[in-house]
């Protein structure tokens, strides 16, 4: 098995995976920025207090959570041309990654507010603060700290998820490791290869957060 | 148009409901396996056995790493080549109570971490073997804390359940993919589809968020 692994055809797909692993960076990183900023405008919309611009931030987080990517993939995949919407896999891969973690972001956000003590938001507003004074200087510098750790485990999240842009035929890392399979009827080495590539970047995420967490411990706390 | 199209694909319903029926299949029984392996996980991983806890945590952290997708992969291509051959349910099955059982054993672990040594020092004052703090002490507090992060893993496994449909198994997705060839309005059938999916979720979701609001976890 693994002793008959064929290291000399990994090496020599070496540049494929290459390309595949560069693609799958390029897929999580504007995924994951996309991510951000869907997350923060839905999550703006889901605390702000006027009741119907509630509601459509809620049905997508919903939504989102209640069902799967791939299928969500498949519904903008099959969908958008039916709307007469016609995009290249790539976007279209990017656009259900970023729609489907953005809930995931806007719930994390959401849970880093929501922690913040009643106390807080009271003293601002006999302070006289107006509603996005208290936002921006009192309970987001406080709320968004702790959120930094679950948003680098979103984004392992992410990057795992970019795998399933494979089966629209975006190429990426595990389409690449498919094409050893294909080329060569070697299944093994193309899986190995991308998952070695796969283990690098969630092992590379973890030590962030790792880091991070370090060096932001509060006093007092473990 | 429309209620044309939304007559074929109701048409199609017994593929639709056999779709269903698979991944409520597929999901349960992982879901049996993996809640069994995890705790097993957990256990050794919060053990005091450092070797042992060790090895746990590389094996978690590969399948933690990698792709929902090329795990599936693995088991399907991987396994035949060392003479073990499986159905793509039982590839589907070993993939994802596999993958659940290492989410579930870091879940369980920290919970067991979360339970303060005094209790276990406590219980082996009182004459308490190793097995009996674990079962009677620790794992009651500990399942208290982890159930509603358990759940809302629960939820997860039944969303990986349709990458399982890369291998071929008739599952909710799938059956919305093979309608669709024939129904060409993927909104309408993916949105069906869909529906079906957050039938499944959407309580559970509903019951973690709850069992978190109403303070299950801190006894202590």
């Amino acid at each position: 098995m693994l002793g008959s692994l064929n290291t000399r055809v990994m090496l020599e797909y070496l540049p494929d995976i290459w390309q595949g692993f560069l693609s799958t960076l390029m897929l999580s990183t504007t995924g994951f920025a996309g991510a951000l900023t869907l997350g923060i405008i839905a999550c703006a919309l889901s605390i702000q207090p006027v009741r119907w611009l509630r509601a459509p931030a809620t049905v997508y987080i919903d939504a989102v959570r209640a069902t799967p990517l791939l299928a969500q993939l498949y519904f903008l995949y099959f969908g958008l041309p039916r709307l007469g919407i016609v995009l290249p896999e790539i976007l279209i891969g990017i656009i259900v990654l970023s729609l489907n973690s953005g809930a995931y972001v806007a719930e994390i956000i959401r849970s880093g507010i929501l922690a913040i003590s009643r106390g807080q938001v009271e003293a601002a507003i006999s302070s006289g603060m107006t509603y996005l004074q208290r936002m921006r200087l009192i309970i987001l510098p406080q709320a968004l700290r702790p959120t930094i750790s679950p948003l680098i485990g979103q984004a392992i999240v992410l990057v795992k998820d970019s795998s399933l842009l494979s089966l629209i035929s975006v190429v990426e890392l595990t389409r690449a490791g498919q094409m050893i399979a294909i080329d060569r009827f070697m299944p093994i080495e193309g899986l190995v290869a991308t998952a070695l590539a796969y283990l690098l970047l969630y092992y590379l995420l973890k030590l962030l957060a790792g880091i991070w967490s370090h060096q932001n411990r509060l006093p007092g706390r473990a | 148009m429309f209620w044309l199209q939304l007559n074929r694909v109701i048409g199609y319903w017994p593929v639709l409901l056999k779709g269903i029926g698979m991944t409520l299949a597929l999901s349960a029984l992982s879901l049996l396996i993996g809640v069994v392996i995890g705790f097993a996980f957990g256990i050794l991983r919060a053990g005091p056995n450092k070797a042992l806890s060790r090895v746990v945590g590389l094996y978690v952290d590969f399948f933690r790493g990698t792709p929902f997708l090329v795990q599936v992969f693995i088991v399907f291509f991987i396994l035949p080549e060392i003479g073990i051959e499986l159905s793509a349910f039982t590839a589907g099955v070993v993939a994802l109570s596999n993958a659940a059982a290492c989410f579930i054993g870091e879940i369980v672990a920290a919970g067991i971490q979360s339970v303060p040594t005094g209790q276990t020092e406590a219980a082996a004052a009182s004459g308490f073997t190793r097995a009996q703090q674990m079962r009677l002490i620790v794992l009651p507090q500990a399942i208290r804390v982890v159930t509603p992060s358990l759940v809302g893993q629960f939820v997860l496994l039944i969303k990986d359940s349709s990458v399982v449909s890369a291998i071929g198994l008739l599952d909710l997705t799938r059956s919305g993919w093979m309608i669709v060839q024939s129904v060409p309005n993927g909104l309408l059938v993916f949105g069906i589809v869909g529906i079906g999916y957050f039938a499944i979720c959407y309580p559970l979701i509903w019951l973690s968020r709850r069992m978190e609001r109403h303070g299950q976890a801190p006894i202590l």
